[in-house]
């Protein structure tokens, strides 16, 4: 395991990397620079800016002079917030959507297993239909209809909870969270529900019951557990996701994250700033993929990573 | 069937929907908080009794400021809070009118091209160190440094030396700038600069403080390092959550100043802070929903505050390919056949000012000259577009085809839809709208490679009618147009060195009814600020600047609310009271209080009825 662990942890380094130029080259075709705006500025001027932000140099330079600062997790000046460093951006902004993200993960997890579960126990039953009809439209309602109702009903309406804004206290968090939390609840209450109907099927589950395993037993052991694989492959690339943040769930609340940092980076040509956000959310995959594998390995007997014959 | 319990839950969203914000239905009617009656003390100032007893002032902001450096500072959301943290040689009043700041008095010699300032020896930065010449020397000098690539320092131009020292071709020490002594700034100039005044309220030309600078460089902005030297010190910055500003204890006026703390909230969702206005979170907002006017002003028109800004939205041609190029009568036709009362009244909809000038109305010193088709009616406008459209060589038969070009925006959508029709409708050209990503939009149209029509706007920087019209000389950066006369730029040189102001004034006249002569451009509405305003904020005025200092607001109590009543609760609770408070006074009061309407300018209230020109809604 701990072979295996290593072998993908160096493979991740190639990827970043090739993550890496892509972006750099990518941001950088984009038509405009971190610098325009409606007011032009004088040559000089452009010229002064262009030197202390090393942008008159060669790309290529550029490139080599980024990749050496990021061995040295050092993600540079945001071109845009002129008093704040990429780390600086990203040290405030990432506890923020992590928290929100980690509390609406689990929550999702929380919800939507058991939803799923029974509902597939019910299988073409009415209480069946109305939780997956429910999940559709938690699925198919966007967050950004789904976040002002709230606001609406338990801050204006209601006069509950706040509008907006952000402090590491519950009241501010419950919507946002909420907000998060309702498509991956639906979409985790349906794979698990599809899944565990699959299992349910399955002749092992068969020969269980036909031993006279207690039900109970049957349905969280032998059961559950291989029915949670899709649910963990969906998880790796949507915690990864739901961690760097929504931008719309962002916007609406107004709660500063990271989530914002993608599409306001590239807005401004903030190179440096959508570069590290585009760097944290990879590594992020990786790391979530590599779990996912782990936990694969846990949840299903059949695979074992240090075992050449599978491995190969 | 539990999950039956999923029907009567969405029942109550699909009502709360139904009184949503989406369009003009709007969202149920808030209620909002009464002021008491302003009473004044002997002094002037207001009388403590009719003082809120939490002095704490919550601004909507727009976006995240860039920087709260002020030499590299752009943009209003920084300026805003700037203006809160620092104080220039010069600042403005309620009204906007430049007044002395940090310097009491100055002198100005008679060529105009000297200026000698004296400081007000009180003068105090936030750590108490008093606030010299030298200070302003040395900002003045880091400015214009090339190092410190300050996006702005063109508002230094007019000092002697500061185009060289950019350029890099001097040295920053040999700026025309000198301390003559501990209290007197002096500053030479090139050229004499009538608007040299209004300059000195640009954040550019505060003065930072040098040894926070030099020890934390450009970290020396963040909270317990900035020191500052307005009224304001900066408490509490929590990036794209909040700015908070504490009274400065040293401000040389700080006996003046009765907000205790300023909290700027950077929301760029206009509907999230409206949200948060109506949940009373905000004292002030930096925007309204548009679109929304008409329910704003039936429902919150104690709120809702619309005043005439600096500012021209406008298309301009690209004088430099076809068909524009040489096309003088092919422009003009354009240019007449738009109806800018539809587009104010049906369009934008937001108490516009319809234009068909560069220069905004409502400079002190100016008065904008009026082409001769501004006082026909629509129908003659019509009519002469037409004839002079044949005359171009085009009809319906051989109609022509241009590209309308704006940037990403649901707003210039909709106008340059409005203004491609009334085209159709009147002309029968055919137009093909291009929508452009902002940088791409500005790109382009830089280049004047592709574009054949684009929108523009501009926001005067000092209240100046020069600041419009350089736009368009033929080296400005940012002559999108191609404009390239030769008299309109000699025009501006002999502006540019004009001492006598009434003679200045007549060229800048002359100047702009050339550029409006030769269809450069087509005006189509001065600009309005807009903002939901707290009915307890009292001491701001709109000014045409929208330039308002935290330092001269004040909020007061609300009627019905007990005097000793103690005011320090949590925001949460604090909504609630003034909810619970508003039950008893109900929003029918409210509009009985505040009177009604719209107010255009506080000092002047203009009531709003459907016949008002120009902000009638529909």
């Amino acid at each position: 395991m701990l072979n295996y662990s290593l072998k993908r942890l160096a493979s991740a380094i190639p990827t970043l990397l090739l993550l890496i130029t892509f972006a750099f080259f990518l941001i950088r075709i984009a038509p405009g620079g971190p610098f325009d705006a409606e007011r032009a500025l004088p040559p000089e001027i452009e010229a002064n800016l262009a030197a202390k932000y090393h942008l008159d140099e060669p790309l290529v330079f550029q490139y080599a002079r980024y990749l050496w600062q990021i061995a040295r997790l050092d993600f540079g000046p945001s071109f845009h917030y002129l008093d704040w460093t990429v780390n600086d951006l990203i040290a405030q902004g990432a506890p923020v959507s992590f928290t929100l993200g980690a509390i609406a993960l689990v929550l999702a997890l929380l919800i939507g297993i058991p939803i799923g579960a029974w509902a597939a126990l019910r299988q073409n039953r009415p209480a069946d239909y109305a939780a997956m009809s429910v999940a559709m439209i938690g699925i198919s309602i966007p967050n950004f209809v789904v976040a002002p109702l709230l606001i609406l009903l338990f801050a204006i309406t209601l006069g509950w909870l706040p509008a907006g804004g952000w402090e590491f206290t519950p009241s501010r968090m419950v919507l946002p969270v909420i907000t998060l939390a309702l498509p991956m609840i639906a979409y985790i209450a349906r794979i698990t529900r599809a899944s565990m109907i699959e299992v349910l099927h399955s002749s092992f589950i068969r020969t269980a019951r036909a031993k006279g395993m207690p039900e109970k037993t049957v349905l969280l052991d032998h059961a559950l557990k291989p029915a949670l694989l899709p649910v963990i492959s969906y998880l790796g690339p949507a915690a990864a996701a739901i961690l760097t943040g929504s931008v719309v769930v962002e916007r609406i609340f107004t709660i500063p994250g990271i989530g914002s940092y993608f599409v306001q980076g590239a807005l401004n040509r903030d190179y440096t700033l959508v570069m590290g956000v585009v760097i944290l959310y990879g590594i992020l995959i990786i790391l979530f993929n590599f779990l996912v594998d782990l936990l694969y390995a846990w949840l299903d007997p059949r695979i074992r990573y240090d075992d050449p014959e599978v491995a190969s | 069937m539990r999950s039956w319990l999923a029907i009567p839950v969405l029942a109550v969203l699909l009502c709360a929907c139904g009184t949503g914000q989406d369009g003009e239905s709007g969202p149920r009617p808030p209620r909002l908080p009464v002021p008491v009656e302003l009473v004044f003390d002997d002094a002037g100032r207001p009388s403590m009794d009719v003082l809120a007893a939490e002095q704490v002032l919550r601004r909507g902001n727009g976006e995240e400021p860039q920087t709260l450096d002020p030499h590299l500072a752009e943009g209003v959301p920084s300026a805003n809070i700037l203006r809160d943290l620092f104080e220039g040689l010069a600042t403005t009043d309620p009204d906007g009118r430049i007044v002395p700041g940090a310097a009491i008095h100055w002198d100005i010699s008679r060529d105009g091209l000297t200026y000698t300032f004296y400081l007000d020896p009180a003068g105090r930065w936030s750590n108490a160190e008093p606030v010299t010449a030298e200070d302003f020397v040395w900002s003045w000098r880091r400015v214009v440094d090339p190092r410190t690539a300050a996006s702005y320092s063109r508002m230094l131009a007019p000092v002697a030396n500061a185009s060289a020292i950019l350029a890099g071709s001097a040295e920053p020490e040999t700026l025309g700038v000198s301390a003559l002594n501990e209290t007197t700034f002096q500053v030479r100039l090139d050229d004499p600069t009538p608007y040299f005044l209004g300059l000195l309220t640009h954040p550019t030309t505060f003065p930072v403080h040098r040894a926070s600078v030099e020890e934390h460089g450009s970290a020396h902005v963040r909270p317990g390092r900035l020191v500052s030297n307005g009224a304001f010190v900066l408490a509490d910055w929590q990036v794209r959550s909040r700015i908070v500003l504490d009274r400065n204890p040293h401000y040389r006026g700080q006996e003046q100043v009765l907000i205790e703390q300023v909290v700027f909230y950077p929301l760029e969702d206009e509907n999230t802070e409206f949200n948060r206005f109506r949940a009373g979170d905000l004292h002030w907002t930096y925007q309204v929903p548009s679109g929304q006017f008409r329910w704003l002003n039936e429902h919150m028109s104690e709120a809702l505050m619309v005043a005439p800004w600096f500012g021209t939205y406008f298309f301009s041609f690209n004088l430099t390919r076809y068909p524009f190029q040489d096309n003088l009568e092919l422009r003009r036709a354009l240019n007449l056949a738009i109806d800018r009362e539809i587009i104010t009244q049906r369009v934008s909809r937001f108490g516009e000012i319809p234009s068909f000038n560069l220069v905004p109305a409502g400079l002190p010193d100016y008065e904008p000259p009026v082409p001769d088709f501004a006082a026909w009616s629509q129908q003659e406008r019509e009519e002469e577009a037409r004839r002079l459209y044949q005359r171009a060589g085009y009809s319906d038969s051989n109609p022509l085809t241009v590209e309308l070009r704006y940037n990403t925006s649901e707003n210039h959508r909709k106008i340059a839809v409005a203004v491609a029709a009334m085209w159709k409708q009147v002309l029968g050209v055919r137009t093909r709208m291009v929508n452009e990503e902002f940088r791409v939009f500005l790109q382009n149209r830089a280049q004047r490679r592709v574009t054949q029509v684009f929108r523009a706007g501009w926001i005067g920087d000092y209240q100046d009618a020069f600041t419009f019209l350089e736009l368009f000389h033929s080296a400005h950066g940012r002559n999108d147009a191609g404009y390239a006369n030769p008299s309109f730029d000699r025009l501006l040189d002999q502006i540019a060195a004009e001492r006598i102001p009434s003679r200045r004034r007549n060229l800048m006249v002359e100047a702009e009814r050339m550029l409006l002569a030769d269809q450069v451009i087509l005006p189509v509405f001065t600009y309005v600020s807009k903002r939901l305003v707290d009915p307890r904020l009292k001491g701001w005025q709109e000014n045409v600047m929208d330039q308002h200092l935290s330092r001269h607001m004040f909020l007061v109590q609300q009627k019905e609310l007990e005097p000793r009543r103690p005011d320090r609760l949590d925001e949460t609770e604090n909504t609630a009271t003034e909810q619970a408070d508003l039950e008893d006074n109900g929003p029918e009061s409210a509009e009985a209080e505040s009177g009604t309407g719209l107010s255009l300018f506080r000092s002047a209230p203009l009531p709003l009825s459907p016949a008002s020109p120009g902000v009638q809604p529909c």
